[in-house]
């Protein structure tokens, strides 16, 4: 028998599991959760697959396009790119975290007058990246915005009706 | 596959002793490629990413020592005196891939096309390394990188980070690729200028099988300043001539390979002028006056 697949470091993270999986516990979109996962799962794959959240989209899988963009402790990340247990004990908010109910984020409501949604695959992961931005950012700069979305691919818009939905959604937050 | 969460580094240098075989993890860039696309299956891996002692950076005594996992994003907000680092760190990827991407994740990959690997070249770094029991030992950049995707570094140690002389004087990052963001780099150019030395320094990747430097052009442009005066007097004028035989040395230290990227000869031309242009920008920072 070998010896646990998922060995703890001291002091705080306590990670339990069988064997060839293991028990990853998360605070995603405000609320502890746990998922029992093959040890080299990612993120997304954990938040797709184990916790029903399949906002966040896997398409390359190699940090190229953006599509799963989600806030690990507060910095945007690619959750492909984050091993599910660096997100132990971490916090995770994710696109499904901002709409209320029925009504639409600022920036989602933006994406839909400003008709920059075509496809839409790579739409969740803009909508992160721009809700990130002017989260920091009120009134970003074209330069700016054009710097904050780099890492955010889409290949139906062309990115000009992205850029009119950041424009719509910022002048919206600046408005008293 | 075991995974360890270490939230100290005795504990991942612990880790590293009793599982040689588990591969680091920090801000996944690399590592999780190959997890996602089954192309390498570690044993074990240590996740080094919430180790407090590896995301600090200081300066000690005229030195600078930057920790193994300073994020890029990190280095662009806390380190803006050092020109050549925050344009590096600019050109990483992603606002996504900086946030997480760290120093030491570079070397400890070595691909010649690391954006961070030129910058310590330039600035002669030292790697730190670390295992069980407290002991570190350094090694020079050109030591610790030994081959396209090949490094220095034993089973049971770990990076701690990478140390430099401070350098006073103008500097500069440049790279070519496909797209302003988001790009592997084809050809990429450290230059740093010592004015207390009196030294150029020309770090290149992405053009040979390793980080290299061009210590013919460095001597060319160093006693081109001298010539001209240049040294004392930064308004001194230096020849386009002068700037031109620059580049054709630089082009000359590289030993570039045809790959999917670029070829070989367009790679050595954009090190003629990305080696032009750099000694231009520090030669009119100068005029400014020394600083950085």
């Amino acid at each position: 028998m070998r010896t646990p697949w998922l060995v703890e470091g001291p002091p705080s993270a306590e990670l339990r599991g069988g064997e060839g999986h293991m028990l990853v516990r998360t605070k995603v979109n405000g609320e502890w959760q746990e998922a029992d996962v093959w040890p080299g799962t990612s993120l997304l794959y954990m938040l797709r697959e184990h916790l029903a959240l399949p906002g966040s989209k896997n398409a390359c899988e190699q940090g190229e396009c953006g599509s799963c963009t989600v806030w690990l402790d507060g910095d945007l990340v690619c959750a492909c790119l984050v091993l599910a247990a660096q997100a132990h004990e971490a916090e995770v908010r994710t696109v499904e975290a901002l709409s209320r109910g029925d009504s639409l984020h600022p920036v989602q409501q933006a994406f839909l007058e400003a008709g920059a949604v075509q496809c839409g695959f790579c739409t969740p992961g803009l909508i992160v990246a721009v809700t990130d931005l002017l989260e920091t950012q009120p009134n970003p700069s074209e330069a700016t915005v054009r710097e904050a979305l780099s890492g955010n691919l889409c290949r139906c818009t062309g990115y000009e009706k992205i850029l009119d939905a950041v424009r719509l959604a910022a002048g919206k937050r600046s408005q008293p | 596959m075991d995974v360890f969460l270490s939230r100290t580094l005795e504990d991942a240098l612990d880790v590293k002793a009793q599982h040689p075989e588990a591969l680091p993890i920090a801000g996944g860039t690399d590592v999780m490629i190959e997890l996602n696309f089954d192309r390498h299956r570690p044993e074990a891996i240590v996740d080094i990413s919430r180790v407090p002692e590896l995301q600090q950076w200081r300066k000690e005594n005229g030195a600078v020592f930057l920790g193994a996992g300073v994020t890029y994003t990190r280095i662009m907000r806390e380190l803006p005196e050092f020109a050549p680092w925050v344009q590096a760190s600019r050109t990483v990827g992603s606002p996504q891939i900086r946030n997480r991407g760290t120093v030491g994740g570079n070397l400890g990959t070595s691909s010649p096309a690391g954006d961070a690997l030129p910058v310590l070249a330039a600035y002669d770094a030292e790697i730190v390394m670390g295992k069980a029991g407290g002991t570190t030992r350094s090694l020079p950049w050109h030591e610790f990188m030994v081959g396209p995707k090949k490094n220095a570094l034993q089973p049971d140690e770990l990076i701690l980070g990478a140390r430099w002389k401070s350098v006073r004087g103008p500097g500069s990052f440049s790279k070519i690729g496909t797209r302003n963001a988001m790009v592997i780099s084809m050809a990429g150019l450290c230059l740093v200028l010592d004015e207390d030395g009196r030294t150029v320094r020309v770090a290149l990747g992405s053009v040979a099988p390793t980080i290299v430097r061009a210590p013919e052009a460095e001597g060319f442009a160093a006693r081109a300043l001298a010539d001209a005066g240049a040294w004392d007097d930064p308004a001194a004028a230096i020849s386009d001539q002068a700037v031109e035989e620059f580049g054709e040395l630089v082009a000359s230290a590289t030993r570039p390979i045809d790959d999917v990227r670029g070829t070989a000869a367009y790679r050595r031309h954009a090190c003629r002028v990305l080696a032009q242009r750099s000694l231009r920008w520090a030669l009119d920072d100068r005029k400014g006056g020394p600083g950085g």
